[in-house]
Order: C-alpha cells, then sequence, then structure tokens
C-alpha cells in the first residue's frame, strides 16, 4: 500500500484496518540498507546546501575576490567521472553476474578516485604557491572549505569501497557483492553530483 | 466517542517478517560495554545522558547563588560566570535532552514497540553512542583548558565568542565546536537506525497508524534532527575555521582591544540563520518525543483511547514542519527589516493551532477518563501544565511588539526554561517511572514517587514564576550582578535570594529520585508482567524484562491500534495489540465474540 493509504488509515474503525498492512514490514520495498543510504544522501544533500547558502550570502560583501580554477580542476572532475562510469560498470557486471567486470570496475574506480584525491591536494598546493590562503580571501576560504568537506565524503566512501573490494578478492559470487557494489556507485553518483554543482558555482562565480 | 472495536476481523497472515540476523555477544565486553542491542545503548545513553546533566545542574547552582547573594560568594568571578551559563544551556539542551529523549528513550522503545529484534543497522547505532560518549568527554575537557570553557552564551555568536575578552575564547570555544560537531556526527548515525526502522522494520500489522505516539514523536524529531543539525554543523566549522586559520566567515572587521583584527568583511548575522535554523527546530527536537510518550502515559494511565490519534499525528507532522520556518523569531532585536519580522511572528503564531489541538486532545483524553494518579500520570499532567504556561508566554515573544521590550530579561529565561526546560523533564520523569518496571522488572517506591513528583512540580513553579515577574521589572539575562539600577526595586533582589533556595532545595530533592531508583533496583517489589495493563507491544515480550532479541521464537502480530481500552464487551479494561481476535476474553468467556 502507499505511503497516503497508511497515513489516512483509521485504526480505530471496525473494519477499517482490514487487509491493511498485513505483509508487514517496510513502506518501501527496497532493502534496508538502501534506504538508510537514501537517508543519509538527504542529510549530506541538506549539508551542502547550507554550505553554498553560505557561500551565496558570503559573497556579496565587497571584499570578495573570485579566486581562479586551475586547469588541474577539470582534470581532477574528469577523473571523478571516469571512478564513477567505472563503479557504475561493476554495478552492471554485478546485475549480470560476471565477477570479473565487478572486479575490474571496482578496481578501475578506487584508481581514479585515489587519482582524483591526490589531484585536489596537487591544486591545493599550486594555489598556495601562488599566494591564495585560506585567511586572504573568503573566497579561497570556501574553495579549501568545499574541497576539503567532499575529500573527506569521499575519502568515507573509499573505506565502503575498500570493504566491498576486500569481499570480492575473498571470492564472494556477484550476487553477494551486489547490494554493496550498488550502494557504492549510488555514494559515488552522488558525490559526483555535488561536485558538479560546486565546481560549477566556483567557476560562475 | 469512537468505537473500539474488540478486534478486527482481518486475520493476519501467519508468515513472519524475514527475521533478521541477529547479532549475538559473545563477551562480557560485547554485551555490555561494546553492546550493539539497542537496549543496552539506550541505557548508557541514558546514563551518560544524566551524568552530564547533573554537571549542569551544579552549574546553575552557582548561577543562582551569584544571583540570589551577589557579594557573598567570592569564589565565583564574573567570567565563570558566563561560562556557567554557556555549559548550562549547551549541556541541558543538546547533550541531556536531545540524547536522552532520541538516544535513550528512542533506542530502547522504538524496536520493542514496533516489534522488531532491534534496529536495523546495530553496529551504527552502537557507534553513534561512543561518538556521542567522545562528544560529552571534549565537552568535559574544555573545562580543563587554559582559559576554561567558552563564555559566550550557548549560541554562541561571534563575533565576541571567538574574540579575545570572553571568557574561553582561546581553548574553549574550539572544544566546544569541536564537540558539537562530533555530538552531529554520532547523532547522524543514530538518527539513520531511528528512521529506518520505523520506516522498514514494523512487525506484520503494525501499520504506521497502529504506532503507539510515542513513535510517532521520536520518528518526526528524528527526521527535525537530521535536517536541522546540519545548519550547526555548518556554523560550527565555519566558526573553527575563522578561529584556528583566520578565515573570515563570520567575522567582521573589528578592533579589540585597542588593536585592528586581522578580520574583514564576515557577516555575524549568518552565523545567527544558521545557529537558529538549527535552534528552534532543537525547541521541538525535545517536545516532540515529549508529546509522543505524555499521550502514551495519559493514555494508559487514565485507561482511556487517546482522543483524535490521526489529528494527533498530523499536529505532529505540522509542528515539525512549521519549525523550519520560524528561526528568526529569535532574532526580533537583531536589525531585521520589518516585514521580515512579520513573517516569522506569524509563522510563530501558527504553531500555536497544531500545538494547542494536541492540548485540548490530552484533555479530552482525560475527560471522564478511569484516572489514575500514578507518578507517571502526575508528571504527565505537570507536563500539560507546564506546557501550556510556557507556550503562552511564547505567544507573547513571538510577537514583535512585545518580544522587544522583553529580549534578553528574565521573561525570556523563564519562558524557555517553563516550555524547554521543566516541561521536557516532567515528561522524562514521567516516562522513566512508567517504563521502570520494564526496564529492571521491579518497581519503584511509589511514596517516594509522589515526594519527589511533588517538590519538582511545586519548586519548579515556585522558581520560575517569579523570575517572569523579574523580567517585566526589566531585569536582564546574563548578568553577573545588577549592583545599583534605578529601576530595579530593592524587592527584586530579595525576589532573587527566595528564588536560589527554592532552586537548591528542588535541585537536592533530585536525590529522592535518585535513591529510589538505585534502591528499587534491588530491593523493589517485583513487577510482574505488564504492571499498568497497557496494550503497547513492549509489554508484551515473552521475556520480561524482554531479553536479547526483544520477543521470542516468532515476532508479535498486530490485530489493532495501542489505544484499546475500556472496549464494550471485552472482559478486561485493555486488549494489548497482539491478542489474536478468537482469543479476546468477552463477558460471556474466552473467545465468545463472534470476532
Amino acid at each position: 500500500m502507499g505511503f497516503l493509504a497508511h497515513l489516512t488509515e483509521k485504526p480505530w474503525l471496525e473494519g477499517e484496518s482490514q487487509g491493511v498492512d498485513t505483509d508487514g514490514g517496510g513502506i518501501f520495498s527496497l532493502p534496508t540498507p538502501q534506504i538508510g543510504l537514501r537517508v543519509f544522501l538527504i542529510v549530506a544533500t541538506v549539508l551542502f546546501t547550507l554550505f553554498i547558502v553560505a557561500y551565496t550570502d558570503r559573497m556579496v560583501v565587497a571584499d570578495w575576490r573570485p579566486m581562479p580554477e586551475p586547469w588541474l580542476l577539470w582534470v581532477n572532475t574528469a577523473l571523478l567521472i571516469a571512478s564513477s562510469v567505472a563503479l557504475h560498470g561493476a554495478w552492471v557486471g554485478a546485475d549480470r553476474g560476471r565477477i570479473d567486470d565487478v572486479r575490474a570496475g571496482l578496481y578501475a574506480a578506487g584508481v581514479f578516485a585515489f587519482a582524483f584525491l591526490a589531484g585536489q591536494i596537487l591544486a591545493w598546493q599550486q594555489l598556495v604557491a601562488m599566494g591564495y590562503f585560506a585567511a586572504s580571501n573568503p573566497a579561497n576560504a570556501f574553495f579549501y572549505l568545499f574541497t576539503a568537506l567532499h575529500a573527506l565524503h569521499l575519502l568515507g566512501g573509499l573505506v565502503a569501497w575498500g570493504r566491498t573490494t576486500a569481499k570480492v578478492r575473498r571470492g564472494l559470487a556477484p550476487g553477494q557483492v551486489h547490494l554493496s557494489v550498488e550502494l557504492c556507485a549510488i555514494y559515488w553518483h552522488f558525490l559526483l553530483v555535488v561536485w558538479l554543482v560546486l565546481f560549477g558555482l566556483l567557476l560562475l562565480t | 466517542m469512537a468505537y473500539v472495536a474488540p478486534g478486527e476481523t482481518s486475520l493476519v497472515p501467519p508468515a513472519e517478517v524475514a527475521e533478521v540476523d541477529l547479532y549475538h555477544a559473545k563477551s562480557w565486553i560485547t554485551k555490555y560495554v561494546f553492546s550493539q542491542d539497542a537496549k543496552v545503548i539506550a541505557i548508557q545513553y541514558a546514563f551518560t545522558a544524566i551524568a552530564i546533566g547533573l554537571v549542569a545542574l551544579v552549574l546553575s547552582w552557582l548561577m543562582r547563588l551569584q544571583l540570589g547573594f551577589p557579594d557573598t560568594f567570592s569564589i565565583i568571578e564574573p567570567s565563570q560566570y558566563y561560562q556557567f551559563i554557556t555549559m548550562h544551556g549547551m549541556i541541558m539542551v543538546i547533550y541531556l535532552l536531545t540524547a536522552l529523549f532520541l538516544g535513550g528513550f528512542g533506542n530502547y522503545l522504538i524496536p520493542l514497540m514496533v516489534g522488531a529484534r532491534d534496529m536495523v543497522f546495530p553496529f551504527v547505532n552502537m557507534v553513534s553512542y561512543w561518538v556521542y560518549l567522545l562528544a560529552v568527554l571534549v565537552l568535559i575537557a574544555s573545562f580543563f583548558v587554559p582559559g576554561g570553557p567558552t563564555g559566550a552564551g550557548w549560541t554562541l555568536y561571534p563575533p565576541q565568542s571567538i574574540t579575545a575578552g570572553t571568557p574561553g575564547s582561546e581553548g574553549g570555544i574550539v572544544l566546544m565546536l569541536v564537540s558539537l560537531a562530533l555530538f552531529i556526527v554520532g547523532f547522524t548515525m543514530g538518527g539513520l537506525n531511528y528512521v529506518v526502522t520505523v520506516l522498514q522494520a514494523r512487525t506484520r500489522g503494525m501499520s504506521l497508524m497502529r504506532m503507539p505516539l510515542t513513535v510517532w514523536g521520536i520518528f518526526i524529531a528524528t527526521i527535525l534532527a537530521l535536517l536541522a543539525f546540519p545548519a550547526l554543523f555548518v556554523g560550527a566549522v565555519m566558526m573553527t575555521l575563522d578561529k584556528l586559520l583566520g578565515t573570515s566567515f563570520f567575522m567582521p572587521a573589528m578592533i579589540s582591544l585597542g588593536e585592528q583584527l586581522e578580520y574583514d568583511g564576515g557577516n555575524p548575522l549568518l552565523f545567527q540563520h544558521l545557529f537558529w535554523f538549527f535552534g528552534h527546530p532543537e525547541v521541538y527536537i525535545v517536545a516532540l518525543p515529549a508529546f509522543g510518550i505524555v499521550s502514551d502515559l495519559i493514555s494508559v494511565h487514565a485507561r482511556r483511547n487517546i482522543f483524535g490519534y490521526r489529528m494527533m499525528v498530523w499536529a505532529l507532522v505540522a509542528i515539525g514542519a512549521l519549525s523550519f520556518i520560524v528561526w528568526a523569531h529569535h532574532m526580533y532585536v537583531s536589525g531585521m527589516n520589518p516585514w521580515f519580522g512579520f513573517f516569522f511572528a506569524t509563522t510563530t503564531l501558527i504553531i500555536a493551532i497544531p500545538t494547542a489541538l494536541k492540548v485540548y486532545n490530552w484533555t479530552l483524553t482525560l475527560w471522564k477518563g478511569n484516572i489514575q494518579l500514578t507518578v507517571p500520570m502526575l508528571f504527565a499532567i505537570g507536563f500539560i501544565v507546564t506546557f501550556l504556561n510556557g507556550g503562552i508566554t511564547g505567544l507573547f515573544l513571538g510577537n514583535v511588539v512585545v518580544d522587544v521590550p522583553l529580549s534578553d530579561t528574565m521573561f525570556v529565561v523563564a519562558h524557555f526554561h517553563m516550555v524547554m526546560g521543566v516541561a521536557p523533564l516532567m515528561v522524562i520523569f514521567g516516562a522513566i517511572y512508567h517504563w521502570y518496571p520494564l526496564i529492571t522488572g521491579r518497581m519503584y517506591d511509589e511514596a517516594l514517587g509522589q515526594i519527589h513528583f511533588w517538590v519538582t512540580f511545586v519548586g519548579a513553579y515556585t522558581i520560575f514564576l517569579p523570575i517572569h515577574y523579574l523580567g517585566f521589572l526589566g531585569v536582564p539575562r546574563r548578568y553577573f550582578e545588577m549592583g545599583d539600577t534605578s529601576f530595579i526595586p530593592e524587592s527584586a533582589a530579595t525576589l532573587n535570594a527566595f528564588v536560589t533556595v527554592v532552586a537548591l532545595i528542588v535541585g537536592f530533592a533530585q536525590l529522592v529520585f535518585f535513591y529510589n531508583m538505585a534502591r528499587s533496583y534491588t530491593k523493589g517489589k517485583i513487577a510482574g508482567r505488564n504492571p499498568w495493563k497497557a496494550n503497547s507491544l513492549e509489554w508484551q515480550t515473552e521475556e520480561f524484562p524482554p531479553g536479547h532479541g526483544n520477543f521470542g521464537a516468532t515476532l508479535p502480530l498486530v490485530y489493532r491500534w495501542p489505544y484499546s481500552y475500556g472496549v464494550p464487551g471485552v472482559a478486561e479494561d485493555y486488549l494489548p495489540q497482539n491478542v489474536p481476535p478468537d482469543e479476546v476474553v468477552t463477558d460471556e468467556g474466552p473467545g465468545a465474540s463472534g470476532a
């Protein structure tokens, strides 16, 4: 039954609740970890949205000096897209029961993700070398804040990725790792979208 | 009155909800320390929260001593007074009330009440507690760093919170912000569990509208917290960077102690918006679980089905939604556009509608009920009265024109202590007394409980009613001492001394509660199963008190809502949720009804 039907039930009336929810359990047919991840993604979306609101509030003050985006960020963006695509490949592989595809996808996604993080650190170093310190302008401060926060989320994702990869290495069947791979892929796509939004915001302002 | 069916004819199919792979503790450590059992985690949350709450209670005594007898206690410095205020407020609101309602009662009651074996992510749930404990330890550590804890007021407004001259502006504030960030991370882990467990792990027949209102209150409050705490997180992170890296997110160009600071262009108001975008929902994060619990206490102890169940659910949802668009009523004096203030005054007053609806429904549940004046019931009624009082002064303060003269006076202090301090504490006490037999298997001492209630209830009014009056006189809040102030009569000082004496008495009277809890744990009368004759599932477990895995071999099947009290034709005046219709004992005998 739908969510609305749940909320319009009249539990105090005789007969009204006949057949209601007798199948028990969840509102959503997705597996529980899927729901957990989605709730977390909502919380993370609120978090990033509030940071963006703070950004737009702060940028209207006169002392705001937009900072240049190093070309390296474009490379990093490409790496993150590649990581997401690779993980999606692993997901499709798990769907089709091909463990080799899963393994290859996971490895590639990991390599690209670590490369992305290394690239972000390089970009930080370039900017610091050019004299763009966090304290010298709020635009710089927001840049470091956004990238650091995004990288921390990705690091958290890499923990899950590590556990999933370990499962595959232990020789589990595609069906047994399907859910883990799927969760990683969804999280990766989410972080990619977050990065594209943040990067777009930095480019436009 | 709605007719409550003795048992719906729909037979719940016997198939089971899929069994969760239960985690089984292998050693004493994993059973009682690093436990993944929500009931143990709940107790851990509760003990930690109450312990840190006692620290905050002692801080309030120190403040009251200073206010009541300004020239007597030379050991209390002005800077310490600010630190006491700040830590008292922060601890009570976040580390006690939020943690106890959601981490404590949420963990204990959600799985039991919805008929689940445990939370859906037990490991994450365990980590949630340990991160919370770490947050508390970091908070305590701030008492011992050079300069002491922060004295910026619990709202931590920049620029003063991180500027030299404010107590604890070096180490204290940084530890405070780190502790808050940790708390939020820990809470998010717990919150995911509470929400997903309610959505996905209910037992067969436990539709959303058959959940006890306690679960509804905790569920909606958790959603609020998951959406509101990120705002505090954003504020805390950005302020930490302002302090440690010298960024200027919130810090404007300013001269402090004769020196031009490095900061430039930051917006302190932005922090206020972020803080209150969290801070107002926080009021309801504490209030909604209290609303839910009180509904159940009243229904059980008045032997009456809750009046307007569905209305109560929708009121919780409406209050939760509205609480996100009222935050700026905390900022009327920050220099806002009058239209902005008008908007927020309007939304604030609108919240009174669903809230009043709940108060009416509680009253109507009591109406012609078979009221048992047990200790939980006394506290529940105490809550309704106190919440009503505190809510009405909230209507005063919600109006811009009334708020401006009363802003930053003791009237505000009295208002939020009534509505957010005393009222939720009433529910916490009531809930602890109500579920004490479930947790320990023994009854508390009734006489000591009655003494505890009356001293606390009468005492709370003796403390806070005079403080409303002091506020009308214009006594400002957050002042170390008044000295000679022409518009404040001398009698205000006498009143302050009186309030201090009462506060100390009421504070020490809480020892009665702790003695009662501790003594009854070993010496109390054996409670027996379901001593309150309640309908909800937590009382119907095979093992009593509920053991690991909550229920026996099979999960209970639910046939009706939890409020079937005094059903016509049924022999007993209650009808538990899991009694099959064909086993209902009617006036004519077992299973004789057509059901």
